[in-house]
């Protein structure tokens, strides 16, 4: 037994509204800079629906993942190590930016200095990628709340492994949220896809990261990430993916999708599992199994024996403690509520979700029902496959029993709590008939509904006795790095080194951001403030003179404005303009 | 190597007889150690000083048809012609007539296999030039340095071919074995022999000058992306595992300020 900790989240789709905020405060904090315009370590996906990139799912096309070979052996289903090396050059498996999006802008600068005419000037979308005008055809969440599912509604991957059944009619529309972030896997594909092993897995909390000064750009991660979490960043050549937030987990507090999340539907924990049973787990021959052979990959931390052999492998004695209070833990294993996304993909995936009751409920109420029936929502649960389905085909790989089990579990919840909440004496044959006790049951609604914030982020700090410095700290200046701000290196206001964009070393992201977002914010057009210098400033006029800066300099030898402040001509673009009256 | 140039100097007049003259020299045995300086100091300043711009800067992601053809076959032709030239240029002629392949056969077989390699080479290249002047986005990530790379790479791959097929299809043949090569290990050997290189044909001069400026740039573009080729990929465990840095968060911890334990 060789005990590791794995940091893990969970995430109650039932309370999932969709409102992306957990995708913009992520970007905000992460992808928010060139080359990354695209790149969404959190996003948000309506179920049913294609998903981001379109059909990523389909693995029979990105051959994401691992799977068995022949003789039962665990292999990277897009092939082994020769193969990646012989399709170096191009990669047949890297998703285009047509299967993400094109990234694009709006050219605000018109509305400002647009030429009195008769229409009301535009903004148009202008490409991130070539400057040009563009046509906006799709983005992360296209098809938000089924928009669109008419035409595109049988593009999702798995309605067509249950299509026989089921046609988007729109009667029978079922609809739910799936947020996803980095898988964190046990048996990541992505580093085992990386040529030069840039890609690497913390051996104290397994969150996985990319490795800046050892990623080479050659792309093979895209592919191997069954999820597509990895993304390719175009401009500096380096892939990146969601760090769980390393820096604010670190210090013990959540990361940012879940810290803001409206919903509150996040849970971060730590898991302890076997790293010796990943592999023998991860190549269990049917696909069914996969969802209980990794359970049993976990390691129950009030275990004397597991914590004795915690202890050996020199995890400290708060994160053992930190484990077993763990939400994680007992959403996984105490409660059995949560499941993995796509167990099928053989990743060993630790963001695991606790699968929607509302499909049912919503279809209960609608029919006049009394929804907080345990009867009622049970004979629902039986009567509505598909959703029910659909539910399989993403958490347990096409078992709809285990679904089932944990749908119920979540009925049952609700009539015994509504029971309680009424004043009525409360009906202990409800957990029972699902397995579980009074007790538990009420613990679990405690988690699942009131939902804490302690309870819900169990996050032991790490163990570096040097806390003055963390990131998110900041006790200490944050742009006390090497270099200092501005000294060159990636994107400081797409400044690039002498060799090409984005050499030198990297900066801090923090410090990145700041920069991009001073530059966005004092630039005029946001594809290229190439025209700066020739811009007129009124940000200090106040209707009197002209303070320093409020028209460009003149070059040497053209004619202007004298030095009492008329106006100089105007430039070219601008000549018409007139006060409006 | 400015105490060495004497003695160079002296042991090729000495054995060579023909008179390299100034420039001779200059062409012939200052710029290749010069170039060997760059290229290897080079890298190494650039491995310690910029290992975040040491990538492929892969724009695939941009564009994936004319891609699909043209990067295999410039990089396949490419690793070919590298092959090639280990070949021709450090392996003496003595050796391969040892092994029992007589001078016609590895011509031919150089020929062919060469001129092979360096069309697909080239073809490779102008499908990769041409995408990269076309595709807007592309285009609009080539930096200047990318492009002066490109002069220097295009230009060293074109003269060779031209030397080769103006040898060997043209002209009658040309035995670089007897002149180039030798000079070129005698590099190595730190007995530069520059009269060696005196009469060889104008085009394999030239490609041999442009082979040496394209090394002395190689450092400082992205044609790095060569040396890291990840050979270690077919060794190392599948899933790398790799204890938390020292210092936490995205802070490297400044010099001196190391913790202490």
């Amino acid at each position: 037994m060789r005990v590791m900790a794995q940091m893990s989240m969970v995430m109650n789709l039932d309370k999932c509204i969709g409102c992306h905020t957990c995708s913009v405060t992520c970007k905000q904090a992460w992808t928010n800079r060139s080359g990354t315009e695209y790149v969404w370590f959190n996003n948000v996906e309506t179920r049913p629906g294609q998903g981001y990139p379109r059909q990523y799912e389909d693995q029979e096309r990105w051959r994401g993942g691992w799977t068995l070979n022949r003789r039962g052996r665990l292999v990277l289903k897009g092939g082994g190590r020769f193969r990646k090396l012989m399709t170096i050059f191009s990669n047949p498996k890297l998703p285009g930016i047509d299967d993400y999006y094109e990234p694009w802008t709006y050219d605000y600068e018109t509305l400002t200095n647009a030429p009195l005419q008769e229409h009301t000037p535009v903004a148009r979308p202008k490409s991130l990628l070539s400057g040009k005008d563009m046509k906006v055809s799709w983005s992360a969440n296209w098809d938000d709340n089924l928009g669109g599912s008419v035409e595109h509604g049988d593009k999702d991957v798995l309605l067509k492994e249950i299509s026989d059944k089921v046609k988007m009619e729109f009667d029978k529309t079922f609809m739910f949220y799936l947020p996803r972030i980095c898988e964190h896997c046990l048996n990541p594909a992505c580093a085992a896809s990386c040529p030069s092993g840039a890609i690497y897995k913390r051996t104290e909390d397994g969150i996985v990261l990319v490795d800046q000064d050892k990623c080479r750009g050659w792309r093979m991660c895209v592919s191997g990430c069954p999820y597509k979490k990895m993304y390719f960043n175009h401009r500096t050549g380096k892939a990146e993916k969601c760090t769980f937030c390393f820096p604010r987990i670190e210090v013990g507090i959540p990361t940012v999708c879940s810290e803001t999340c409206v919903g509150r539907l996040r849970y971060i924990g730590l898991m302890l599992y076997d790293a010796d049973k990943v592999l023998e787990a991860a190549a269990t021959p049917n696909d069914k199994d996969l969802y209980e052979a990794q359970r049993n990959v976990f390691l129950d931390p009030h275990d004397p024996e597991v914590i004795a052999a915690a202890q050996r492998e020199g995890i400290p004695q708060d994160w053992i403690e930190a484990a077993q209070r763990s939400p994680i833990y007992a959403l996984i294993n105490t409660y059995k509520v949560a499941l993995p996304l796509h167990p099928e993909y053989r990743t060993m995936p630790m963001v695991w979700y606790i699968p929607p009751l509302s499909p049912v409920v919503d279809v209960v109420r609608d029919t006049g029902y009394d929804a907080e029936d345990r009867g009622n929502l049970f004979a629902a649960i039986e009567a509505l496959r598909i959703p029910v389905e659909y539910l399989a085909e993403l958490f347990t790989a096409g078992d709809a029993a285990i679904v089932d089990g944990v749908l119920r579990r979540l009925a049952a919840m609700r009539s015994y709590m509504r029971d309680i909440n009424l004043g009525r004496d409360p009906d202990e044959t409800i957990p029972a008939g699902v397995g579980m006790t009074g007790e538990t049951m009420y613990d679990m609604y405690r988690l699942l509904a009131l939902a804490k914030y302690d309870e819900r982020y169990v996050i032991p700090t790490a163990h570096a006795e040097q806390a003055h410095s963390l990131e998110e700290l900041a006790t200490e200046c944050s742009l006390n790095y090497e270099g200092g701000p501005g000294m060159g290196g990636a994107g400081t206001g797409g400044g690039s080194g002498p060799f090409g964009e984005a050499s030198g070393r990297p900066n801090p992201i923090a410090v990145e951001n700041f920069h991009m977002l001073r530059d966005r914010q004092t630039a005029d057009n946001p594809v290229d403030p190439a025209d700066k210098h020739k811009r007129v400033n009124l940000l200090n006029w106040d209707g009197k003179g002209a303070p320093a800066g409020l028209f460009p300099e003149r070059k040497d030898g053209e004619s202007g404005a004298g030095p009492d402040g008329t106006n100089p001509p105007a430039p070219s673009g601008a000549a018409e303009t007139e006060p409006k009256p | 190597m400015t105490s060495l140039a004497p003695a160079v100097l002296a042991g090729a007049a000495a054995e060579g007889g023909g008179d390299p003259g100034v420039t001779g020299t200059l062409l012939w045995v200052v710029l290749p150690y010069l170039t060997i300086a760059v290229f290897v100091l080079g890298h190494i300043w650039r491995y310690r000083y910029d290992k975040f711009g040491w990538t492929t800067r892969s724009s695939q992601l941009y564009e994936r048809r004319l891609l699909r053809i043209g990067s295999p076959l410039f990089h396949f032709g490419i690793l070919l012609v590298a092959g090639g030239h280990v070949g021709g240029l450090l392996i003496p002629d003595s050796w391969t007539e040892a092994a029992g392949i007589s001078e016609d056969m590895y011509h031919i077989v150089a020929v062919v296999l060469g001129t092979t390699a360096g069309v697909c080479t080239l073809a490779g290249l102008a499908i990769l030039i041409y995408r990269r002047r076309t595709v807007g986005p592309v285009f609009l990530a080539t930096t200047r340095n990318d492009k002066m790379m490109y002069v220097v790479l295009g230009g060293t791959i074109v003269l060779g071919l031209a030397a080769t097929v103006a040898a060997n299809i043209i002209g009658d043949g040309y035995n670089y074995r007897e002149t180039i090569s030798p000079w070129f290990r005698s590099v190595f050997y730190l007995q530069p022999d520059p009269d060696l290189m005196t009469g060889v044909p104008i085009l394999f001069q030239l490609h041999a000058l442009s082979a040496l400026a394209l090394f002395c740039i190689w450092p400082f573009t992205r044609l790095v992306h060569m040396l890291t080729a990840p050979i270690g990929y077919l060794t190392r465990p599948y899933i790398v595992y790799r204890s938390r840095d020292e210092h936490m968060g995205m802070h490297e911890t400044p010099r001196g300020w190391e913790r202490v334990q």
